[in-house]
């Protein structure tokens, strides 16, 4: 394992961004975060900008206005960036499929790397899918997007 | 007049946790002005439940928000039951108010945990969060989720209170009124909280009754109104609690009607384990609804909740209009962040507890001209006339 690939799983950061969502997962997402489920133990911290992230968290569907900004804030991303879907409406559009401002899940609009189903995902499932991310970073796999382009 | 600079906060910002963006106008340090755009999460709800049945609605309605889910299927299903006529059980009633008052406690916690976050106090934050777990736990011994209850259903609730789940219901309810107890002296006593929040963003009575505030940012402008006491639903005539006010009519007094009126729902929540009636827990309910129209209240955790729905005799509703009281809260919200310092946009904008899922709508931009405008549901009816032709 290089220094590089070590110091990535012992400090991923992540940047959270709602694109549309019933605001569910995103609660369940700061739960994980807090004392009970405590991710911080795996050197995760939430971050405010996309540009100290090392992983995008999404929730939601993409809305047809948030679209162009999650292009945008996925852009401004250093790379390797890896992405986590959060919820089944993230990754398919579940209850909002159809709806005339919903475009879908987020795999319409950017790569993604582990999708974590469920309305809204535990706490612990929310877990389950960060270390996905740290499992495929040790392996040393790409991240989605370098594979997508 | 001197120009003052706009800066532009959002759509994706660490002060929120939705998207929406506020364009502050400055002038040094302080807001002249503020103007809010609050449509980044508009999915198009109300359109969709024109699609479905009255029964697939309620986990449509559920998914209007992830915080006050039970607040929006309660108010639908009373407004359906309604039209119905339908007289629900009372122990339904009951555990109706039991799982709302629970949803308060974990939605106050909730606010009081992000109020410190904004104030650069992670502490209040992690501790606060902490103790809402327990909430979760108790939602979860109920309902079976965490989160999404799906407690409702037209003619009653679909689970019941068991009778062993009483016990350790009640000592989850006396860890809370402990640590609510406590909150609320961490609130009126802490300089940490009492520094950022005194004096700050003020709303005076008159003027938050003249933008029609609702919730406790109305009750911390000293207006006490409060649907559950002034039309009363679910078993909230049979129960026991005050209405908590303050005359501060800053952001404090918002905080601290919140971490008071935890103290409120604890004591519900005790009274309808006490007298919580036997019987059935929902009657039957027809799948077609007959034509008419309803109007339904329910004081959501963040205020006054309005569904309105009309029926046409099919198992269709011909339109549901939600009016979430994060949006009767926007007005008094860009008064408030009027004359602030920049650095307590913040936790201004965190007092009304916004909820942008509940209260997102169309904004129409027209590029060339630079305008912006909402819309409303009449004139995109019209215009859909228009195209299709018809009259």
């Amino acid at each position: 394992m290089s220094l590089l690939q070590w110091a990535r799983i012992k400090s991923p950061w992540i940047c959270h961004f709602n694109t549309g969502g019933c605001n569910a997962c995103d609660i369940e997402l700061v739960a994980a975060l807090t004392p009970r489920f405590d991710v911080e133990r795996f050197g995760i911290l939430l971050k405010g900008s996309p540009r100290h992230a090392d992983i995008l968290v999404v929730t939601g569907p993409v809305t047809l206005q948030t679209e162009a900004r999650l292009r945008r804030v996925y852009d401004q991303m250093a790379e390797p960036r890896f992405v986590m879907v959060v919820g089944v409406c993230g990754c398919s559009g579940s209850v909002y499929h159809g709806c005339y401002s919903v475009k879908g899940g987020i795999d319409r609009v950017i790569p993604v790397d582990v999708y974590v189903g469920g309305c809204p995902p535990r706490p612990s499932e929310i877990i389950d899918g960060v270390v996905q991310i740290l499992n495929k970073i040790a392996r040393g796999d790409q991240a989605a997007d370098s594979t997508a382009a | 007049m001197k120009e003052s600079i706009v800066i532009p906060i959002g759509p994706q910002h660490p002060c929120f946790k939705e998207p929406m963006r506020l364009d502050i106008s400055v002038d040094g340090e302080r807001v002249v002005d503020a103007d809010i755009i609050i449509s980044f999460n508009h999915r198009g709800v109300e359109k969709a439940t024109e699609a479905r049945t009255y029964i697939q609605n309620l986990y449509l309605m559920e998914r209007v928000c992830g915080i006050c889910s039970h607040s929006h299927a309660t108010c639908y299903c009373q407004g359906v039951e309604e039209i119905l006529g339908l007289e629900i059980p009372e122990r339904a009633r009951y555990i109706r108010s039991f799982i709302g008052e629970l949803e308060r406690i974990q939605s106050h916690l909730f606010w009081i945990g992000i109020a410190g976050h904004e104030i650069g106090w992670d502490t209040l934050l992690m501790y606060t969060w902490k103790d809402r777990e327990r909430v979760n736990d108790m939602l979860e011994q109920i309902s079976g989720n965490r989160i999404h209850y799906a407690m409702n259903t037209i003619g009653g609730v679909r689970r019941d209170i068991r009778e062993e789940d009483r016990e350790s219901l009640k000592r989850g309810l006396e860890f809370l009124e402990e640590r609510a107890a406590y909150y609320v002296h961490v609130i009126t006593e802490e300089e940490t909280f009492l520094k950022r929040t005194r004096g700050i963003a003020n709303l005076p009575t008159e003027l938050a009754k003249q933008l029609c505030a609702v919730g406790p940012t109305l009750r911390g402008s000293n207006v006490k109104m409060d649907v559950r006491a002034d039309d009363p639903y679910a078993a909230y005539e049979d129960l026991d609690f005050s209405v908590v006010t303050t005359d501060t009519c800053d952001v404090w007094g918002r905080g601290f009607v919140k971490a008071s009126e935890i103290l409120q729902s604890i004591r519900m929540c005790n009274q309808v384990l006490e007298e919580l009636p036997g019987g059935d827990i929902r009657v039957k309910a027809p799948a077609k609804v007959p034509a008419g129209e309803a109007v339904s209240r329910y004081e959501a955790p963040r205020g006054e909740l309005i569904h309105y729905i009309k029926s046409n005799g099919s198992n269709m509703p011909e339109r549901i209009k939600i009016r979430a009281p994060t949006l009767a809260n926007w007005l008094v919200m860009s008064e408030m962040l009027k004359g602030v310092y920049l650095a307590d946009v913040a936790i201004v904008t965190d007092a009304i507890d916004p909820c942008l899922c509940c209260s997102a709508r169309v904004t129409i931009t027209d590029r060339s001209r630079g305008e912006r405008r909402v819309t409303t549901l009449d004139a995109l009816r019209r215009r859909r006339d228009g195209r299709t032709g018809v009259a």
